[in-house]
């Protein structure tokens, strides 16, 4: 098994019809997903990639029975994109696109958490369970079939975490891109539930970085409810306070948000985190050394 | 993006939000005119910068003139406008050269009775926005958020619906404010947290927030940064930018769609993506090396975002090498190749130029940079391009 998504997920793609959700269509179905179609309002009728475009996300789901969204609006219309995903029924939502503003996330948080469906990002690349289906940006190629969850809140460096794992010939479960803005769907807790109630899952790889508290919250929870090895990273141990490091989420405010704290929470939870981020696939072998 | 006081003052007055009497003055001719104007017994002097801790702050030219300071004439309104007009404030904010002060702003006086913090933010934890209070007015808001947490009081709220009358009341009781003061307290905090809303705000501070002798509330102090990716539907905010408060290479990075922060150290970075930019400025850290920047690409960079990313860095003379690191998804490791060729030809370059590419198209991309004769230090992994790096400054 895997966590969100596998080989049975249809997906969708809302903005299909723009030049970024048309090239990563193809790149998905490239990879192997099961996308079934696209939605752009006003451009139902039309293909993009052999696939049917649709005015709504609702006509969609019933003419495709879709169960997954991959989101490419433009930052003003990604909170209704979002909310109609939502009203759809659609399970599992990945929101690729950049610059929402904070208090539209605030209106979609509230509404997606009274929800049955999952959201993921907003600003973030999406999510992979490999060799069984791709819903966002990350280069496929780099990924292997494996026992390795990983999460993070940043996307190269997630790469950079799956490449270190693959060199190591530990292949990874499923990786979800959480989102590097301040409000995102999904946090690392409620990954760390789905991973712990995964087969496939041996073993999880938490990157963090600077800023707010979601790292030390996870690793309270782990302390108490994860029983699989866990190994960490956080970046950003030498950001200066107060300059927001690219993501709007990054950046430590009142001297509250440092690697510094984060790391000793982590690690008092019993979580090998990785000094070096080119040692973050030694911090996982690492920790599947230790057990738990 | 960050405002003035003079600017957020503006701003509140327009939400009913309660502030004094105030005028901006660029000489001193204009401060006393502005004194006069006011009619008062007094009135204060504030230097306009964006950072804070301004009352504390000092003049490098003049080191005996603080930030701010209580007039009692016109003439001598004048004589501190004098004193901060066009020179350098240094404030706990400003780091040590200081920030130009090129505008002051000349406000009425009031009698205080009572002074309160109070600040509004996106609260990470609940998703929502948050009301923070404190009796701990006019005070080190952060000594006092590390030594008595207790005393900062909070209180979050649905954008939608807006702060509640029972909160301010729970807040009131605390604070033990009552009566018609506590009539006024419901006002104002209703209001500053709707316009935290409304002009969506990241962040709204008013430090200190006065209870006057009457019983009323003031905004003694506005302090007001707006959520950048909300500034599309804010065409009248755009305009209260000023320039002159941001550094010239993060305002020139802005405008080519790439993030750039300016550090202190000596090695400069080109990354993709912001997380692995951090990581790549701690890992030269780590091998004993100091980053003279933060700067992400992004994931769609193309060649004349990069050029002038080398641009940018280069125009920052601490910089003694550079280390590239690309870890190809979307962005392929030709086009970086690519731009890393036109920039020599264009922009030169004159350190030390350590390269780590990684992921799509690697092999042609390490081929076109071989091919190119430039003398590129070539890394293999993250560990390989640090070490490299400070080696080549060593």
């Amino acid at each position: 098994m895997s966590i969100l998504v596998n080989r049975e997920t249809r997906v969708i793609c809302q903005g299909i019809t723009g030049k970024a959700g048309a090239f990563h269509t193809k790149g998905c179905k490239e990879y192997g997903t099961k996308m079934v179609g696209g939605v752009t309002p006003g451009k139902s009728g039309e293909t993009v990639e052999g696939l049917p475009v649709f005015d709504t996300v609702e006509e969609a789901v019933k003419q495709t029975g879709a169960n997954a969204s991959m989101i490419f609006v433009p930052p003003a219309f990604t909170a209704d994109a979002i909310l109609e995903a939502i009203d759809a029924g659609i399970g599992v939502i990945c929101a690729i696109t950049e610059g929402v503003p904070v208090i539209d996330m605030v209106h979609v948080y509230d509404k997606v958490r009274r929800s049955n469906s999952i959201l993921i990002g907003p600003n973030c690349p999406g999510v992979i369970t490999p060799g069984e289906c791709k819903i966002g940006i990350m280069p496929g190629y780099i990924h292997n079939v494996g026992k390795v969850g990983i999460m993070s809140r940043s996307g190269t460096l997630t790469y950079e975490a799956v490449w270190q794992t693959s060199s190591l010939n530990l292949g990874q479960s499923t990786c979800v891109g959480l989102g590097g803005d301040p409000i995102v769907g999904t946090s690392y807790i409620d990954l760390f539930k789905r991973y712990q109630d995964d087969d496939q899952t041996e073993v999880i790889l938490m990157i963090g970085e600077i800023g707010g508290d979601a790292e030390e919250q996870a690793a309270a929870y782990v302390k108490s409810h994860v029983t699989k090895p866990v190994a960490a990273f956080i970046a950003g141990r030498t950001a200066p306070p107060g300059k927001r490091m690219g993501h709007a989420g990054a950046i430590i405010t009142g001297g509250k948000g440092t690697a510094a704290e984060k790391v000793a929470a982590l690690e008092a939870a019993g979580i090998v985190v990785s000094q070096s981020p080119a040692d973050m696939g030694k911090a996982v072998v690492e920790a599947i050394r230790r057990g738990k | 993006m960050k405002i003035h006081e003079y600017q957020a003052k503006d701003l509140f007055r327009k939400a009913q939000v309660p502030v004094l009497q105030g005028f901006v003055a660029k000489t001193p001719e204009e401060a006393k005119a502005a004194f006069e104007k006011l009619g008062g017994p007094i009135a204060v002097v504030k230097a306009q910068v964006h950072a804070g801790g301004r009352g504390k702050g000092t003049v490098i030219e003049v080191p005996t003139q603080r930030g701010v300071q209580l007039v009692k004439s016109g003439d001598e309104a004048a004589a501190v406008a004098k004193n901060l007009i066009n020179n350098q404030l240094v404030t706990i904010q400003t780091g040590p050269s200081g920030s130009k002060v090129n505008q002051v702003f000349v406000e009425e006086g009031c009698k205080i009775a009572r002074e309160l913090y109070l600040a509004v933010v996106v609260d990470r934890g609940s998703s929502m926005p948050l009301l923070m209070v404190s009796s701990e007015g006019g005070m080190d808001i952060e000594k006092v958020a590390e030594e008595s947490p207790e005393k900062i009081l909070k209180e979050s709220f649905d954008p939608a619906y807006g702060l509640q009358g029972f909160q301010v009341r729970k807040l009131c009781k605390k604070l033990g404010i009552s009566g018609d003061t506590a009539k006024h307290a419901d006002f104002f905090m209703k209001k500053i947290c709707k316009l935290f809303v409304d002009l969506d705000c990241s962040m709204v501070e008013i430090n200190p927030l006065v209870i006057t002798a009457d019983n009323t509330l003031i905004a003694l102090d506005g302090k007001v940064t707006f959520d950048d990716n909300a500034m599309f539907r804010h065409a009248d905010l755009k305009l209260l930018r000023d320039l002159n408060e941001e550094e010239p290479a993060e305002t020139r990075a802005g405008n080519t769609g790439l993030s750039y922060v300016k550090l202190e150290g000596n090695i400069g970075c080109l990354v993709n993506g912001a997380g692995l930019a951090m990581a790549t400025m701690d890992i030269i850290k780590h091998h004993g090396g100091a980053p003279a920047n933060f700067l992400d690409v992004g994931g769609g960079a193309n060649t004349q975002q990069v050029t002038e990313a080398f641009r940018i860095i280069l125009s920052d003379p601490n910089v003694k090498a550079i280390l590239v690191n690309i870890f190809g998804g979307i962005a392929r490791c030709t086009t970086i190749a690519q731009a890393i060729i036109e920039a020599s030809k264009e922009v030169g370059f004159t350190v030390p130029l350590v390269v780590r590419l990684e992921g799509t198209e690697v092999n042609e991309g390490k081929k076109m940079l071989k091919d190119s004769g430039l003398a590129i230090i070539s890394a293999d992994d993250l560990t390989d391009a640090a070490k490299k790096v400070v080696a080549s400054i060593a």
